[in-house]
């Protein structure tokens, strides 16, 4: 049993190691502006914020669409801490604004203070929203979105989030320098360490005491607060933790992209990453990752060619063009609630006995057909 | 004997609708107390009131000396309450609360119709109701710096199943039990929150005679085991007359009667509303 | 108040329109949550789509033929939706039957992008509602004092019909329970239906109104509508009709009123514009906090 275990853990970082490993090899090798690399940094940074509502809506039950809300207030905080002061007095990025934030941070604070900032919000409008049915949490959490949008396009906050325009400058994925040198840190592999070690905490917390919590709440919340599970204190725990994390991605976003505007967080983005999650499986983290690498390698790499005119060597203009791409995403993903709602993964975990069974049963299945 | 748990005038009404009607009652430390009654007399309610689940319309609550639970009608209530002594409790500040309160003061229940965490195993069935004890915070629990803890939460379950004899079963689904052993999964589960006393919801429903009598032993040995007081509602007369020390008998939401085995088999007014019905089926 | 109410007339007057349609649009949500239990997401890109489709049939047919074909248009994508995404979902976990929601919505939107290309469509000048009239020194449209009566009297003919005929009787019943009602000989699928495309033809008639007074229809345009329907349903109490109509007077009015520029705290009402979308939600918070039934709803008593 014990050993068993152990051989386990010793496979996953090994496979972790291998991954790490190769994007370190790819860094070196691959011109930088390879597409490659940008399907690994958002994939990985889709892959934080799909395990992030994973966390809430998979393994605590509650269905909450504020994900991008949450985003946006990590992308800003970070891009407005990290932004140097000589950017801010000068009339760059605040033209319209004098910018009121008379410092800044290093990136690592930014990362850490985007999810303070989104855990923090998460916390209030937890208060008066998680004691309720999960329907109202649902819509609450949508229209809190929207309003956050909405206060970050103020101009009456103008001097703080510089209004409906663009921030730019700050500390993005080209302006990051290994500590104490003046290095630049591999874009990449900074993308995938931080997205790693969040994930990592949240697989760390799924495993706990508070995870067997949350997941008793998911499965009866009359029997799990039977068993003194608090209801109200362990969801709003879930609610914060879920939102620093995607908190966190939200910088990541914003460093991936080298700008950021709050128009952009739009709830098409929460129905998105929602919609990774299903197909990914709902109750399973390495389902929301290979589900997110999946779903950003189709729509900025595979599936380019149907809004270009040419797909697969036909070429069509009149039908392959611009958003077509997404309407056949749109239609592959009704399929797939409606046939195979239990997604790539369902509630399992990717693992070497799990491939090992697949492949047999391919195999067991051609023999069958042959 | 100490009194470990007591119930004054709780009232609970729905609406219209007065399910519990002011029940009186006590439980002694070490006691095994059936609540009995036909279908519909109001005794799981009574047990949701006791518990945390719904709040009693009117009525006080005292577990171990310390009221847990006291009401009166306000609102809308206070016209249509149906119950006697509404005036009773108006000075007392109203106490609800909710009922993962109750069960770390060491009120553990069993549910009518078995409510198991249907995506775990039995194990981990036990071991989240090991929660509640747990010392550690969010952090040193993700950090595992609470390690030592979570082993010896883990130990306990492993104690715990092997008693009930559903360590070999540990890595099984629990839902994928058979009906009796799900029943007694619900109970470890309970215990594992560490209670003094523990309230059984029907737990013989669905049992043959056989396995009602292994019940009757097995209720008798947990109760001297962990110390426990045990109130359960239960249908089969044989296991009641055998294990109870006493019993009350509710009709209606009322009690109709209340008193030791003997004294209940020859009540008029039980056999009427009770027994009376279920000699004739 | 007088010269408050003077001076913001007209946005009074929208905001009694506005309102008017979100009431259409409300309906929808709270008869099928009534029903299912399910916020049904793409209610609001159901009435999105009728607005496309009018733009697109009236290019070509003359009113009279192009808004009874929009009609039949949108109660038939409601029939369909409803058959496809979430009939077979009937016995799933409520989740799934949401995401299910999600996800029509998001198809909705995507096909319409590809569609429009993205650019917003003009919308048709329809001649009568178009018209401009003057009250009291306030200019407006027919459409905005055309639309409260409608709601009006639609409401009053919905309730009609789901107090009086046997349909209505059924619909209510299936609300109570479910499972019973099954059980008592009602043809579940057939109420579920009729009460998605009640819905649907509310909803295109709210298009009808909307889309006059704003002109022009973008992929994106019923998304907004359709979640401060929804909290004008919340707000009136999920499950009641009169409550989801009041709720969404209110908050057409307020919207208005925000947009209208009176000053408040100080902030002159030009910097609070940006605000007249996230004051409904805003304003469901509040409600969620202070009374979560809404204004109708009953507490619901969970069987332990």
């Amino acid at each position: 049993m014990d050993r068993e275990k152990r051989n386990h853990l010793i496979r996953i970082a090994a496979a972790i190691a291998v991954v790490y490993g190769v994007i370190l090899i790819l860094e070196f090798t691959l011109r930088p502006t390879s597409i490659l690399f940008t399907v690994l940094r958002k994939g990985a940074i889709y892959s934080l914020v799909a395990v992030s509502m994973n966390l809430l809506n998979g393994f605590t039950g509650l269905f909450s669409l504020g994900q991008a809300g949450f985003m946006l207030i990590g992308a800003y905080t970070y891009a407005i801490l990290t932004m140097p002061v000589s950017v801010k007095q000068s009339e760059r990025v605040y033209k319209y604004y004098e910018c009121i934030v008379g410092f800044d941070t290093g990136s690592l604070i930014g990362l850490i203070a985007a999810g303070l900032m989104a855990a923090f919000f998460a916390f209030l409008i937890g208060l008066p929203v998680l004691r309720l049915k999960s329907d109202y949490l649902a819509i609450a959490t949508l229209g809190f979105a929207e309003i956050v949008r909405a206060i970050f396009q103020w101009d009456v906050l103008g001097p703080l989030t510089n209004g409906a325009n663009l921030l730019r400058e700050y500390k993005d994925l080209t302006r990051i320098y290994l500590p104490f040198t003046d290095i630049p840190f591999p874009p990449t592999l900074f993308v995938f360490i931080v997205a790693g070690v969040c994930i990592l905490l949240i697989v760390l917390l799924i495993n706990s005491s508070y995870g067997r919590a949350f997941k008793a709440i998911r499965d009866d919340e009359t029997a799990a607060e039977a068993m003194g599970i608090n209801l109200f204190r362990h969801k709003e725990l879930s609610f914060v933790i879920s939102s620093f994390f995607a908190g966190i991605s939200g910088a990541l976003l914003a460093m991936f992209q080298y700008t950021v505007q709050a128009q952009q967080f739009k709830t098409m983005m929460t129905y998105e990453i929602l919609l990774i999650v299903v197909i990914g499986g709902i109750g399973s983290i390495s389902g929301s990752c290979i589900a997110s690498f999946l779903y950003i390698a189709l729509s900025e790499w595979w599936l380019r060619g149907l809004d270009m005119g040419e797909f697969l060597g036909i070429a069509a203009p009149d039908l392959f063009r611009s958003g077509f791409r997404r309407l056949v995403f749109s239609v592959i993903i009704m399929v797939i609630v409606l046939f195979f709602s239990k997604g790539l993964m369902g509630d399992k975990e990717l693992s070497y006995e799990h491939l090992k069974q697949k492949l047999s049963s391919l195999r067991k299945k051609r023999r069958a057909s042959a | 004997m100490k009194e470990l748990l007591r119930l004054e005038n709780v009232t609970m009404q729905f609406g219209g609708v007065v399910a519990v009607n002011n029940l009186s009652m006590t439980v002694g430390e070490g006691e095994i107390v059936a609540l009995i009654g036909p279908n519909g007399a109001g005794k799981t309610t009574a047990f949701n009131c006791i518990t945390g689940v719904y709040e009693p319309t009117n009525g006080k609550i005292i577990y171990d000396g310390n009221t847990i639970i006291v009401n009166h009608p306000s609102g809308k209530m206070k016209r249509a309450y149906a119950g006697y002594e509404a005036d009773m409790y108006l000075s007392e500040k109203t106490l609800n609360p909710t009922p993962d309160r109750i069960t770390e003061l060491g009120i553990a229940r069993t549910f009518q119709n078995i409510r198991l965490f249907r995506s775990m195993t039995v194990f981990q069935n036990v071991l989240t109701a090991m929660h509640l004890r747990a010392k550690e915070n969010v952090f040193s629990a993700v950090l595992r710096i609470s390690w030592k803890e979570e082993r010896q939460m883990e130990a306990e379950t492993e104690k715990l199943l092997r008693e009930q004899g559903l360590w070999e079963l540990r890595d099984e689904n629990a839902t994928s039990l058979p009906y009796g052993l799900q029943r007694r999964l619900e109970i470890a589960r309970a215990l594992a929150t560490r209670p003094h006393l523990l309230l059984l919801d029907e737990p013989a429903a669905g049992m043959n005679p056989q396995e009602t009598q292994e019940l009757a032993a097995f209720i008798r040995e947990i109760k001297e085991r962990y110390d426990l007081t045990v109130l359960m509602i239960e249908h089969h007369m044989d296991l009641v007359m055998t294990i109870s020390d006493r019993i009350y008998v509710l009709d209606f939401g009322s009690l109709i009667a209340q008193g030791h085995p003997e004294e209940i088999q020859s009540n008029q007014r039980v056999i009427d509303a009770y027994l009376g019905v279920a000699e004739d089926v | 108040m007088a010269g408050f109410f003077h001076q913001n007339l007209s946005y009074f007057l929208s905001g009694i329109s506005v309102g008017g349609q979100y009431a259409l649009i409300a309906i929808g949500y709270t008869m099928v949550y009534g029903i299912l239990r399910l916020i049904n997401f793409a209610h609001g890109d159901v009435f999105m789509c009728a607005g496309l489709v009018m733009v697109y049939l009236s290019a070509s047919l003359p009113f009279a033929v192009s808004v009874p074909l929009v009609l039949v248009f949108t109660v038939a994508l409601g029939f369909l939706i409803e058959r496809v995404a979430y009939k077979p979902l009937r016995s799933a976990p409520r989740m799934s039957v949401m995401i299910s929601a999600i996800g029509v919505s998001y198809l909705l939107q995507n096909a319409a992008l590809y569609f429009t290309g993205g650019l917003a469509k003009v919308y048709p000048e329809i001649p009568f509602l178009s018209r401009s009239v003057v009250i009291w020194d306030a200019s407006t449209r027919v459409v905005t004092l055309v639309t409260p009566f409608l709601t009006v009297i639609l409401v009053v003919l919905l309730t009609l019909l789901i107090k009086h005929t046997k349909i209505g009787m059924a619909m209510r019943a299936v609300s109570r329970d479910f499972e019973t009602s099954q059980l008592m000989g009602i043809k579940i699928n057939r109420v579920i239906s009729i009460t998605f495309m009640i819905g649907s033809f509310l909803a295109a008639v709210a298009s009808l109104l909307y889309f006059t007074n704003y002109a022009s229809v973008t992929p994106t345009s019923g998304s907004m509508p359709g979640l401060k329907a929804f909290v004008a349903a919340v707000f009136g109490g999920i499950g009641s009709i009169p409550g989801a109509v009041i709720g969404a007077f209110i908050i057409g009015i307020c919207e208005n009123i925000i947009k209208g520029g009176a000053t408040i705290f100080g902030i002159p009402g030009s910097g609070w514009t940006t605000f007249s979308d996230a004051f409904t939600f805003a304003f469901l918070i509040v409600i969620l906090v202070v009374k979560p039934t809404g204004l109708f709803g009953e507490k619901a008593v969970d069987k332990v």
